[in-house]
């Protein structure tokens, strides 16, 4: 988006740490605003603060460690709609922690404030956490808003939605007059199970940064089998279980292969427990959570990738594996899967299906050359610039 | 004189089942028979039957002067004996009017042509017999799998006493010249070619009922109007297709039948035109000029070439092993191995794994029984791969049974010997007997040890020894 003259951006963030490059973009931590407190009971933008302020422990995108610490902790209790600091600014932590909808509140405080004190075109505010903000600083300014959905409650939960979850999307989307989907599964499950005007849904696709130098993170293999890898976090979204049976599957015909799974989550114990009921625990491995180069390295030593998501708004992780010349199987159950040719796409419930493409790609190598070769150029024709100048179009549409 | 050379293609393959991984090795049934019986009965039933019919009237109503050509794959004809007998009696009775002419193919509708002369052969042998048991004609002209075709191709298919071949009339090839004339190989001469005008085959063949075709509605009168308007010194106007553009491509409401009715009498009526089968054309019209194609060409895509079967490297990967099982198939005596060699050759199994369908997505989608091309692939492998432990179980099981029959023989022959050398031992001298006694020994030792390179020693010394006592 930087890259498009006539653009200014304001970027609010919960914290900013000072470090972020600024050169084309007013970055504002939330809690560097000054909040005048008879402004905040003054303006009828916070009408709706009501809604979010639940004590509840559910938090999305929590890591599991974090979310560990949480349960232990006594629930959260307090009722003040607006905790100050000395000079009346907002503390926020940048982080997803307990007391997340006191500070998805306070955010909305804060882009109401902003709202008086800066001038603006288009407000657009990226998943449910700053859906309220997006709502408030709509209401304070009357300024068009656009709503970026990157994932909805259907996606992480399974299908369980959290009910304040639910109604807070069910807002913002109702609330917004543009809203920019990821994929077209992400933007029908908008229009179907939120009741959105299909019209006012539009999908503009993801894209991946190109990868630097991953030559220097090439592992060295240590051993001469196979390795097919999952790597992800092991909740329900991501299928986990479904890779440990099509891995059951391939181990009865084959030998020199091993599987790795990569990431932590609630089901990771679940997992452990059932690779060595099912024996194969001698060729299954667990890494624990990956993150930065330690990915890239995992890559490097993958001859195939899966991500057998039950849903994935979009997935930008089998494009990280392309790039490090890794083929890779996604579930139809993907956004990428609309995008991507040189991929194998399976249903996620349909293990066969899945442990045939595992086998097919270590068995028969014109797959994988395949996959290598055009797989690389595939991902960097994905480029972020077109996702901006895409929602940039999206923004002269209430410009003009 | 000015004719029109029609002929049909029919061929249906025998698509694979969904073949997993862990089916290697443990079931050897590779076909899909619901699907497999299904489209057959729908296609008989929208174009096959229909459309034999109509030929049919078509033949008798314009005694002598209607005339078509059929090229049906082996394979097709397998089908029809399993599952529509009522279609082979339909074309035996086009066949009996004396006015359609069937030609050769390979029997297994494959690109066994690129593969060298010795499969390829086998294949034609196979098919001829095929259409002399069922319509009592010996084939004079060929027609490849696709109407693949090269000058290497011809000369082949020239030597094996062909007159005449049918393939495309393809513009890289052509360039400024015309497909309306006989061509001839450019190796060996002998061998006419008779090349299908793209333009208006095609005008029947896929844009027929094209409604943002500018020329949409066609018809009878219209189409003859175009064959008027080529130049008058153009002698033949070959028309290609698929039999199923009857019926199945163009489905019976697009007016494709009435078009097909109406033509003859068009034709008859508005132009000088007649019609000709592939034997007249190359008998009665004189060679115009050779036709270079130094690499393969065929009537598949804009292209014209052979990458929809051959165009990536799964494609590669999947031929390549397949016919490198060649020669382990034919040293055993295994029928049903040879039976699946042939059916694992159809071209259509390579058509799905084309990535093509990227810029040519219509076509290729609509044949294809895979939602992806590298699932086409998969499944293929999977098949190739039970076959190939099949084949080398019975090349194994063969070679057991010649070190059998072998070891066998040799005991027969040191049975022999020893009675020989027992005569002997009576007549000659105790000093000679000894030394025959102990080389016996010595062969009955290696006989124990059953190699068959042993084997072939034991029997050498054995010569050796026999020889020595004849002198």
């Amino acid at each position: 988006m930087s890259s498009i003259p006539d653009l200014d951006i304001l970027f609010v963030v919960p914290k900013a740490y000072g470090d972020e490059d600024q050169s084309r973009i007013d970055l504002l931590g939330a809690g560097d605003v000054s909040v005048d407190m008879r402004s905040v009971r003054d303006h009828q933008y916070l009408k709706d603060l009501s809604y979010i302020e639940i004590n509840s422990n559910l938090v999305p995108y929590t890591s599991p460690e974090e979310y560990e610490e949480l349960v232990n902790k006594a629930e959260h209790r307090g009722k003040r709609l607006v905790e100050t600091t000395m000079g009346g600014k907002l503390n926020f932590t940048g982080k997803y922690g307990k007391n997340l909808y006191e500070e998805i509140a306070n955010y909305a405080v804060v882009a109401g404030e902003i709202t008086l004190k800066r001038d603006f075109d288009i407000i657009h505010s990226h998943d449910w956490l700053t859906y309220p903000a997006g709502i408030a600083a709509k209401r304070a300014s009357g300024k068009p808003l656009v709503i970026h959905v990157h994932a909805t409650d259907f996606d992480r939960s399974g299908g369980k939605v959290n009910p304040t979850v639910f109604e807070i999307e069910k807002m913002g989307m109702h609330l917004a007059d543009k809203i920019i989907a990821v994929s077209n599964l992400t933007r029908r499950t908008v229009i179907e199970k939120y009741g959105i005007h299909p019209d006012k849904v539009i999908t503009v696709y993801n894209a991946v940064d190109p990868l630097p130098d991953h030559e220097k993170l090439k592992l060295k293999r240590g051993i001469n089998d196979k390795v097919v890898t999952f790597l992800g976090r092991i909740t329900i979204q991501k299928g986990p279980e479904y890779f440990v049976q099509a891995a059951y599957k391939v181990l009865q015909k084959m030998d020199n292969v091993r599987f790795v799974m990569a990431g932590s989550g609630e089901l990771l114990e679940k997992m452990i427990h059932w690779t060595s009921r099912l024996g194969i625990s001698d060729r299954f491995h667990y890494t624990g959570f990956l993150k930065g180069d330690d990915v890239t390295r995992m890559f490097s030593i993958s001859d195939v990738y899966v991500m057998p998501s039950v849903s994935e708004p979009f997935g930008i992780s089998p494009l990280e594996a392309m790039q490090s010349n890794v083929p890779s199987i996604i579930s139809r159950q993907s956004g990428v899967a609309e995008i991507l040719k040189y991929t194998l796409k399976v249903d996620f419930w349909d293990v066969d299906a899945l442990a045939d493409a595992i086998y097919g790609l270590l068995n028969y190598p014109s797959l994988s050359e395949m996959f290598k070769k055009h797989g690389v150029q595939e991902v960097n024709d994905m480029k972020w610039e077109n996702s901006g100048k895409k929602v940039h179009s999206i923004y002269q549409e209430f410009v003009q | 004189m000015r004719t029109i050379c029609l002929y049909f293609q029919v061929h249906q393959p025998f698509r694979f089942r969904r073949y997993r991984f862990f089916d290697i090795g443990n079931d050897h049934y590779y076909y899909d028979d619901y699907s497999n019986e299904s489209i057959l009965h729908k296609v008989a039933q929208k174009c096959y039957l229909p459309a034999n019919a109509l030929m049919l009237e078509l033949i008798q109503k314009h005694a002598g002067q209607f005339k078509i050509a059929f090229s049906i794959s082996g394979i097709a004809m397998e089908q029809f004996k399993l599952y529509a007998p009522e279609v082979l009696d339909s074309f035996r009775k086009l066949a009996e009017t004396g006015q359609v002419e069937f030609l050769s193919e390979t029997y297994a509708h494959s690109l066994s042509s690129l593969k060298g002369r010795e499969e390829f052969e086998r294949q034609v042998t196979a098919h001829r017999a095929l259409i002399r048991e069922n319509f009592g004609q010996e084939p004079k002209v060929f027609r490849n799998t696709e109407l693949v075709y090269s000058d290497e191709i011809g000369a082949m298919v020239a030597d094996m006493g062909y007159k005449a071949m049918l393939t495309e009339g393809a513009k890289h090839v052509l360039g400024w010249k015309s497909p309306n004339y006989l061509y001839c190989n450019a190796i060996n001469p002998k061998l006419k070619l008779l090349l299908k005008n793209f333009k208006l085959s095609d005008d029947i063949a896929f844009r027929f009922s094209n409604k943002g075709w500018p020329e949409y509605p066609l018809t009878a009168d219209k189409f003859v109007d175009w064959l008027n308007q080529t130049p008058e010194e153009e002698e033949v106007i070959n028309l290609f297709m698929d039999y199923e553009t009857f019926g199945e491509h163009q489905w019976k409401e697009t007016g494709i039948f009435d078009f097909l009715r109406a033509l003859p009498d068009s034709v008859f009526r508005n132009s000088p035109f007649t019609f000709s089968t592939p034997s007249e054309v190359a008998d009665n019209l004189q060679v115009i000029s050779a036709a270079n194609v130094p690499n393969p060409i065929s009537w598949a895509d804009e292209e014209r070439d052979l990458t929809a079967w051959l165009g990536n490297e799964m494609q590669h990967e999947a031929f390549e092993k397949l016919y490198s099982l060649g020669e382990k198939v034919y040293s055993t005596d295994d029928d049903a191995i040879k039976q699946d060699f042939s059916f694992l050759q159809v071209s259509d199994h390579f058509y799905y794994m084309s990535t093509k369908f990227f810029s040519d997505g219509e076509v290729h989608s609509y044949f294809n029984p895979y939602d992806t091309p590298y699932d086409a692939f998969i499944n293929y492998m999977n098949v190739l791969s039970d076959f190939e432990i099949r084949v080398n179980a019975a090349v194994q099981a063969e070679v057991h049974d010649d070190v059998a029959r072998l070891s066998k023989i040799i005991k027969e022959k040191d049975e022999q010997l020893e009675k020989l050398e027992k005569r002997l031992a009576t007549k000659v001298p105790a000093k000679k007997k000894s030394t025959a006694a102990k080389k016996s020994t010595a062969a009955k030792k290696s006989t124990a040890a059953k190699k068959s390179t042993a084997a072939k020693k034991s029997t050498a010394a054995k010569k050796s020894t026999a020889a020595k006592k004849k002198s």
